[in-house]
């Protein structure tokens, strides 16, 4: 194999590994803040239970979202050493704005948020679980930024071809930059709440009836319901907005060769780049100009206006099929959950055995959504501006495919006990009861608020 | 030289991307240290060493992205350069670095038949990221060598370097526990101490005899003379810390944090001597700070966030570490 194609699955190898995490914590940064608070105004210690389960996935979390992340600032050296000659007067204040303001934040206090629950006062360590979820956002606001910036580059002029910036608010908020940090934080939020009632529904399944678990099943329940319609029409934004600035994109997406009007929804295809047409095609009349344009006789831009300078089609249109269907799916199983847990305050047992495997659809629809908008911007790293097969670098294609042998293995065995290290903290709160710390039983003072206090 | 944007913004961020990798190796040296020092250690031991070191390690690691972040961000050239050449041990680094730090909060989560498969891999990570770490510097000293000579060399930093690692993990291991672990630990310093001092004699012998550039930076009037000072007061560091282990630990646990501060002192002393050796090069021989660096504009705009928020970052470091001041127990989440 190639060099190119090496590299390329080594970079989307160990984004994707990288992003399962902070995709994670940036929400569940928020609802251990939201566990704390409630925690505080009720004094009701199943409050602090919850934080204190959450608080051991978010650790683990953010511990493998610190060391794959220390990966991603190696490998544009490692890999793609054209990228930052060509663009790096653009993306490094960019990534250093990241790694100053928020990486530090959260790792400096994420140590007083996970240890300093008796050495510090209630409202400093309030203010740490605060500070850690703050820079967890932060962080993703410009790691947005940036990639926005990939995707829809605006505010820098070339000079001797580098990339020098004239506008920082423009090159900060991009055309696709909003719409995308809404996306991904919302997406985040949903990972998270799927994760927590997942996860709770387990420990329902195995028997266990605390406080603890019902304030978390409903809380990620809630949280899932009330905001995947909002993410599907956040979504459906974004996508009007990649219809104005990367047509070429949605044309794959919807794999619609032609430009023209009535142009179908493609629900299942096989497409093939080859004769440049869909087969098996199941599709709904008028269906795409109708959602881009909101007109059946809608003019929807098709691939033939792009030839040789689209994306590759097969990929998008599956990455893009899963990332929707698996939306759908969240709908359904969230509103159910909600609506059982609204009305009969319980939940049935086959929707609970269901919602056990949907704790990872958020990772599922993350991931496919990812791909979609980054194989989406090929062949350009930087549209319009840098080809990313000029941003190779020297290194040899069996150097390349050992390294890559070795990622893959280590994430393999590493997200399986990932996995695994969860299953047994839910098994063993709900077989032996949550055995947390009762605030108030250690012999050192308190300066946290204890229960009944 | 003449002093502008594009002479001064350079040195300043070589100045800031020193000042990071020699706060990583201080900070994260130490616990990649406990981690080396697994070999020597018994379950229970394990568990209070990684209590020791649990809320920081982290922020810790956060100065390596730091560092690499400032070569990536305002010397574009050379970490290209530098990172495509050390590939392999960049990539065995960063595996190393990845199975070490989720093994330590795995060890803690998982049933307690798998606990020592986790030790192992928080042993294994923390020793191989120290030689990768320590190799690279080694073949970044003869200017990116990738002969017979560059490797063995590298390999010898290496192993000086996993040495030093060791040795400041002790001293942090000394200033923060006690009784039985506390003795161990001053032993164990001294251990690893004898193979620091052989390394950097090695180190400071090899580097000017392979590179004519850097003998005559340091053997010539009047340089020798007034950098006289560095290897004097770095010798009558280890002499002074050799003394004060012979007297540790001392009634009331005075001057526990003694060694490791005086570690911290070897390390700076021995990094400056790096950095007099190198400067102006970023890519020894091949590419000066001046001509890797980012544009003027890039910068300073990003000179702005670092000069605001690195005070930040030293402040709530200094308050973290002092929250968790005193002795180390037990791991525990709350």
């Amino acid at each position: 194999m190639d060099p190119f194609i090496l590299s390329r699955i080594q970079f989307a190898a160990n984004i994707s590994f990288h992003i399962l995490f902070p995709t994670i914590t940036i929400a569940l940064g928020w609802v251990l803040l939201y566990f704390k608070l409630r925690y505080i105004r009720s004094s009701d210690d199943a409050w602090m239970k919850a934080y204190h389960f959450w608080v051991k996935v978010f650790a683990l979390s953010f511990a493998f979202g610190v060391v794959s992340g220390v990966t991603m600032s190696f490998q544009f050296g490692t890999n793609w050493p054209g990228y930052m000659e060509t663009v790096g007067n653009i993306a490094g204040p960019l990534l250093a704005y990241e790694i100053l303001t928020a990486f530090f934040l959260e790792a400096a206090f994420l140590g007083i948020m996970l240890f300093g629950f008796r050495r510090v006062s209630n409202r400093v360590h309030t203010l740490a679980t605060f500070l850690v979820a703050f820079g967890t956002t932060v962080s993703a606001f410009w790691i947005i930024a940036l990639n926005s910036w990939m995707q829809t580059p605006a505010g820098f002029e070339m000079r001797g071809g580098k990339a020098y910036a004239t506008d920082w608010v423009a090159i900060i908020f991009n055309p696709s930059m909003p719409y995308r940090l809404v996306h991904m934080l919302l997406a985040s939020a949903l990972t998270a709440s799927f994760l927590i009632a997942g996860v709770s529904a387990l420990r329902w399944l195995l028997g266990d009836r605390t406080d603890a678990m019902w304030k978390t099943l409903r809380t990620g329940v809630y949280l899932a319901a009330i905001l995947i319609p909002i993410q599907i029409f956040a979504g459906d934004q974004h996508g009007l907005n990649t219809l104005e600035h990367q047509p070429q994109k949605i044309a794959a997406m919807e794999a619609n060769w032609e430009t023209g009007s009535n142009v179908p929804l493609v629900l299942f295809a096989l497409p093939d780049e080859a004769t440049r047409e869909n087969r098996f095609e199941i599709a709904v009349p008028d269906g795409a100009s109708l959602i881009l344009r909101h007109s059946a006789q809608g003019v929807v831009p098709g691939l033939n206006q792009f030839e040789g300078n689209h994306p590759p089609v097969l990929p998008l249109f599956f990455a893009f099929r899963v990332m929707v269907g698996t939306g759908v799916l969240m709908l359904l199983v969230s509103w159910m959950a909600a609506w059982m847990l609204w009305r009969r305050g319980t939940i049935a047992r086959p929707l609970a055995m269901l919602m056990v495997p949907m704790a990872l659809s958020g990772w599922v629809a993350t991931l496919a959504g990812w791909y979609t908008t980054e194989i989406g911007r090929q062949p350009w790293l930087v549209s319009g501006v840098l080809r990313t097969v000029d941003a190779l670098g020297p290194v040899s294609a069996g150097v390349i495919a050992s390294s890559l042998v070795a990622y893959l293995v280590v994430y393999a065995v590493l997200l399986l006990a990932y996995i695994g290290v969860i299953i047994r903290l839910a098994v063993k709160a709900a077989k032996e009861g949550d055995k947390q710390p009762e605030p108030g039983v250690e012999d050192q003072p308190l300066g946290q608020p204890v229960r009944g206090a | 030289m003449t002093y502008n944007a594009a002479t001064i913004l350079p040195l300043i961020f070589a100045g800031l991307m020193g000042f990071s990798i020699l706060v990583y190796v201080i900070l994260d040296g130490f616990d990649l240290g406990v981690g080396i020092l697994f070999a020597g250690t018994d379950d229970a031991e394990r568990d209070t060493m990684v209590a020791a070191i649990g809320p920081f390690w982290d922020a810790n690691e956060t100065w390596l992205v730091l560092a690499i972040g400032l070569l990536l961000v305002a010397f574009p050239a050379a970490h290209g350069v530098v990172l495509s050449t050390l590939y392999i041990p960049v990539v065995i680094m960063l595996i190393s670095l990845i199975l070490r730090g989720v093994a330590f909060d795995f060890r803690a989560k998982v049933d307690l038949h798998v606990k020592p498969r986790w030790n192992f891999a928080f042993y294994a990570g923390s020793i191989t990221a120290s030689m990768a770490q320590g190799y690279m510097l080694g073949v970044y000293i003869l200017g990116l060598d990738q002969s017979w000579t560059g490797v063995l060399f590298g390999l010898l930093v290496g192993l000086c370097l996993t040495a030093s690692y060791a040795a400041i993990g002790a001293a942090w291991i000394i200033h923060k526990t006690e009784g039985a672990l506390q003795h161990k630990a001053v032993l164990l310093m001294r251990r690893s101490l004898v193979f620091v001092a052989l390394g950097m004699i090695a180190i400071s012998l090899v580097t000017p005899l392979a590179s004519p550039r850097i003998f005559a930076k340091w053997f010539s009037l009047p340089e020798i003379i007034l950098l006289a000072p560095l290897p004097l007061v770095t010798a009558s560091l280890f002499a002074a810390l050799w003394y004060v282990l012979d007297h540790l630990p001392a009634a009331n646990d005075r001057h526990s944090a003694l060694p490791f501060v005086m570690m911290a002192g070897i390390f700076a002393l021995g990094f400056a001597g790096l950095a007099y050796s190198f400067y102006p090069y970023v890519v020894p021989d091949r590419l000066t700070i001046f001509e890797a660096a980012s544009a003027p504009e890039s910068l300073g705009i990003i000179l702005v966030g670092v000069i605001v928020v690195l005070p930040v970052i030293i402040g709530y470091s200094i308050f973290a570490y002092r929250v968790f001041g005193g002795k180390a127990s037990e791991l525990r989440y709350d």
